[in-house]
């Protein structure tokens, strides 16, 4: 009697918890001054109690690389493209103003100044949060890279399917 | 006197909110948690998640440039 009205009670509960509200950023751009706004926007949407995804497709994946991930892939093509696109927050660079490098180490040093945190303190921030990374499996294909060459903690890659069906589910979804 | 108090000063956007969160988290019912920023953006969005987490913002002043914010838990 004890049991059935203990599993009774559960049920009830379980019915009376809404769910929790779902978020969902699209991480497409490997450019600073757009991964900073992704990460802000997720653990943002963390803090307000959300359950929020960041889902990493093409130049976005480099924020997820690993800065020792060196020259990947098979095809002469890939191998190029890690060489120019090495990825990992330290390389990101400015969609404006970039100067070879140089815009982005005196945006990073102004935002230091300034004690906005950095992309990487944002990343490490998100995962603390339990935001979910998911890297995009066919980018990974495209580029030559394997789950070895990203950050530890991520969630499994996935693909357009599955963000779709997310965000179907989500409040609040945005591409960044 | 507050239960718990947070110290974002000289934190940018969006730490302070983070940070009241992660605090409020830990907390207890009806604890007050009190924050001290430094981050005029505070302002309008530590009132905004308040609101929306049904936490309640029993004061909010300015002191030399430095923002404070009463809340408790619900």
């Amino acid at each position: 009697m004890t049991a059935e009205v203990a599993e009774a009670l559960e049920a009830l509960q379980q019915e009376a918890q809404p769910e929790q509200e779902k978020m969902v950023l699209v991480a497409a751009s490997g450019d600073l001054d757009k991964a900073w706004p992704a990460l802000i926007l997720g653990t943002t949407g963390a803090a307000y109690g959300m359950d929020v995804t960041i889902f990493f497709t093409f130049w976005g994946l480099g924020i997820l690389k690993k800065p020792d991930a060196g020259v990947t892939g098979e095809d002469w093509r890939q191998r190029m493209l890690s060489v120019f696109n090495k990825g990992a927050p330290e390389n990101l660079g400015l969609s404006r103003l970039n100067f070879g490098g140089m815009g982005a180490r005196m945006m990073k040093d102004l935002a230091d100044k300034n004690k906005v945190a950095s992309v990487q303190e944002l990343l490490e921030l998100a995962q603390d949060m339990g935001v979910k990374l998911w890297p995009c499996q066919m980018t990974m294909d495209l580029m030559g890279l394997d789950r070895d060459h990203l950050i530890d903690g991520l969630d499994d890659p996935a693909g357009a399917g599955s963000a779709i069906s997310l965000m179907k589910q989500a409040s609040i979804s945005l591409f960044i | 006197m507050a239960d718990v108090t947070v110290d974002a000063r000289g934190l940018q956007c969006p730490m302070p909110v983070i940070k009241l969160s992660q605090a409020i988290m830990s907390a207890e019912t009806g604890n007050t948690i009190e924050l001290i920023s430094t981050d005029r953006g505070s302002c309008s969005d530590v009132p905004a998640w308040a609101d929306d987490m049904g936490h309640a913002l029993k004061e909010q002043f300015e002191d030399s440039g430095e923002f404070h914010f009463l809340l408790v838990k619900s």
